[in-house]
């Protein structure tokens, strides 16, 4: 037990030590982060920027005073003027852009173009195209000759936003993003994707420098296999906890700087929260209704999506994924481990990966699909299958997965990865010490019945 | 007495046999050779007594009790191929080698100071094992070798990889160690060093035992008749119905003759009949230096 603990020691001390370890180790969260970020950040800084655009049209006047003003773009009507001349000039004129209309537009929907120097950006288009498409359906409908067509056109105008709410067994209400649960799911699955990947095929390495540098035969009569092998995982593991935790507070912490400077400090939160808990109150729906209008849209947006990504279950989260992080790494990197052993060098493994690759793909595949359908009977066996559970059952958990399930899908998995790591000791003491010789799956299934 | 042994250890791989029924006894604090062509079977057998691999049958005793897997720890193993992290430092490995043999860290780094000054490589400390030539990571997995004092020391092809300088630094350090109490079993095909350093060898061809037996009583067996005659000036010898001249040659002022006796004749009357061609100066039995004694043996089998 103490040979253990000292190679656990070198195997987490070399690596914990190397330089591309504490580069990602810091720079993930920052480059999570900014994912995160940044299109907020570009989404409420483009306020700022104010466009003029010139809008002729071809011999009509049917879409003037059409498109309206907003609050970051002028729309200016030119009448008499050719697109040729200004083509030239509208930049010195002071105008972001030209936007041409043909009259054919009623008919043809890309007789309509916007020329600028710079790429426009989406929102400024989509206006645009929402503005014109709403003239065109409003003219179609003219040509019909309905009677009062304009105070029933202002009785349909309705706008609808879903809000998600969820309710707990307590009773209590909720609100939810699914949004958030999708991007955690997302992230979970594909974090589990590439720690068990990425660690496991570092212990895989790790065997395969030990046996080609013959450093095992100096090990090996000093320990016994099953305890090297153990010992370079369990190391591996703690390498990998390591960054996970690392990367955990990171994240609370960079997420606790946004929200204390980027969100303005009036109470955004407890707006929110208090809607759901006043939903049947009609006065206090105006009240804060008039309280959002204040607020900028996209902020309350983000801020609704902030709290309810803090309003995961971060505890059974953290536990599943430390839970299936160990069992699914144990079960693949013994795997791995064995694969390591059975060759002599690197591009000997590429035979031996694809099997094993496949149902992590799969596990990948199947938690992408388990996004838009969290409760589909694909994604609740593979959130059992072992080998495909922990990336499956870490995407299906945002979306409240029922104790029971947890719990089955967990015990199936400790007694997979005991077997794994029995089987992957056996064919790795052998294979270690075997040069030469290629291997096959079937030496391997030799190996695996030896009995000394 | 002896302090190792091995009784008719037979080891299969797959169908082919790698050992069969291979005995040898190591007497205690002398050092034992093991001899053979490539592939005779010399590693495996030395894999055994390390236990990294199990006979197939046949048994192995330490100091007359069984082998058990916790002997390890009286056992020191240099591999053939040396067998070293490349990326860690000379130091740490060192280390942590001593700490898988059972030694406590601050033990370790007392005896690793004592060998690194011996072996003069203290400056190596802080580099990484790839930094250095191989005839240098060879010393460093020396010293993780001995470092536990094992009583018993195996030592897989020492001298590979290490120039003239340093192979007469470690056959030192290999007869120091001798003295201080080990038993130490080696492989090689360097057999000038069979014949510096082994008290008894055991030559493997393709699984079996050919040879075994102390160096000096080999050699003798071995002699096979011949002797050499050195004479001042320059002195030939012609054969006649006793013996045959097996070779004459000068070297400075002396002349080297090898002859053979082809008769009972005795060595008192050898001596009679050539003491009329000159002044003799010495007159020694010709032992066959062991690679002689090799080759033959080997191809005497083919």
């Amino acid at each position: 037990m103490n040979k253990i603990s000292v190679i656990i020691k070198r195997e987490y001390v070399t690596r914990v030590r190397k330089k591309s370890f504490i580069i990602m180790t810091i720079l993930a969260p920052l480059l999570m982060a900014s994912i995160i970020i940044l299109p907020t950040m570009i989404m409420m800084n483009q306020d700022g920027e104010y466009k003029k655009i010139a809008v002729i049209e071809d011999n009509s006047d049917l879409f003037k005073g059409v498109i309206r003003n907003t609050k970051d773009a002028e729309f200016v009507y030119l009448e008499n003027v050719k697109v040729e001349d200004l083509q030239k000039t509208f930049e010195s004129a002071g105008y972001y852009g030209i936007l041409y209309i043909s009259p054919e537009l009623i008919n043809v929907p890309n007789a309509v173009q916007l020329i600028s120097k710079q790429q426009p950006p989406i929102g400024l288009l989509q206006y645009i195209e929402n503005s014109l498409k709403k003239e065109i359906e409003r003219q179609k409908l003219l040509a019909y000759k309905i009677e009062n067509l304009d105070e029933i056109m202002k009785n349909i105008e309705t706008s609808v936003s879903v809000q998600t709410k969820k309710i707990d067994e307590t009773g209590a209400v909720k609100g939810t993003s699914t949004g958030i649960a999708m991007a955690l799911a997302y992230l979970f699955g594909f974090m589990m994707y590439m720690l068990v990947f990425i660690f496991g095929a570092q212990v895989m390495r790790g065997v395969i420098e030990e046996k080609t540098s013959r450093v095992v035969e100096v090990i090996i009569s000093s320990v016994k296999p099953i305890q090297l092998m153990m010992g370079k995982i369990i190391g591996i593991a703690l390498v990998g906890l390591t960054q996970f935790f690392i990367w955990i507070f990171l994240t609370i912490g960079i997420a606790t700087v946004v929200k204390t400077t980027v969100l303005p400090k009036n109470n955004l939160t407890e707006l929110t929260q208090s809607v759901p808990q006043n939903m049947m109150s009609a006065d206090n729906q105006a009240a804060v209704a008039a309280q959002s209008a204040n607020v900028s849209p996209q902020l309350a947006e983000f801020s609704k999506m902030f709290d309810s990504a803090m309003n995961q279950p971060w505890g059974l989260i953290i536990f599943c994924f430390i839970f299936y992080f160990i069992t699914g790494y144990l079960l693949y990197a013994s795997v791995f481990a064995a694969i390591g052993s059975a060759v002599d060098n690197e591009t000997e493994t590429q035979q031996f990966m694809l099997p094993v690759t496949i149902p992590i793909i799969i596990a990948l595949m199947v938690a992408i699909g388990t996004m838009q359908n969290p409760e589909s009977s694909l994604s609740f066996w593979c959130s059992m299958i072992p080998l495909t559970s922990p990336i499956v059952m870490m995407a299906r958990i945002p979306f409240d997965v029922p104790y029971w399930q947890i719990a089955v899908s967990m015990a199936l998995m400790i007694v997979t990865f005991l077997a794994f790591v029995w089987m992957a000791a056996k064919v790795y003491r052998t294979g270690i010490l075997m040069y030469g010789k290629k291997t096959s799956w079937k030496e391997m299934w030799k190996w695996l019945r030896y009995s000394g | 007495m002896a302090l190792f042994e091995a009784v008719n250890v037979t080891k299969k791989y797959g169908d082919q046999l790698a050992l069969d029924k291979v005995s040898i006894s190591v007497p205690e604090q002398s050092i034992y050779g093991l001899l053979g062509p490539n592939g005779a079977g010399k590693t495996t057998l030395i894999r055994i007594i390390n236990q990294i691999t199990g006979p197939d049958s046949g048994e192995l005793y330490l100091n007359g009790k069984k082998l058990m897997p916790e002997d390890v720890q009286v056992i020191g193993y240099l591999p053939e191929e040396r067998g070293l992290y490349k990326k860690m430092k000379v130091g740490e490995q060192a280390l942590y080698f001593a700490q898988l043999k059972g030694l406590s860290k601050a033990e370790a780094m007392k005896r690793l100071k004592y060998w690194f000054n011996k072996l003069e490589i203290t400056e190596w400390w802080g580099k990484k094992i790839e930094e250095l030539s191989k005839g240098m990571a060879q010393k460093v997995q020396f010293v993780t070798t001995v470092l536990h004092e094992p009583k018993l020391l195996i030592f897989d092809e020492p001298f590979t990889g290490f120039d003239p300088l340093n192979t007469n630094i470690i056959k030192k350090e290999i007869l120091y160690l001798r003295e201080r109490g080990a038993t130490i079993i080696f492989s090689t095909h360097n057999m000038e060093s069979v014949e510096e350093l082994c008290d008894n060898i055991t030559l493997i061809d393709k699984a079996k035992t050919l040879l075994e037996g102390s160096v000096h009583d080999i050699r003798s067996q071995w002699a096979a008749n011949e002797y050499d005659l050195v004479f001042d000036g320059d002195v030939k010898i012609e054969g006649n119905g006793d013996y045959n001249i097996l070779n004459q040659q000068k070297e400075g002022n002396k002349s080297i003759i090898r002859l053979k006796t082809i008769s009972s004749i005795k060595t008192n009357d050898i001596l009679q009949t050539v003491l009329k061609s000159g002044n003799l100066i010495s007159f020694n039995p010709a032992l066959p230096s062991m690679n002689e004694i090799f080759i033959r043996v080997i191809e005497n089998r083919n």
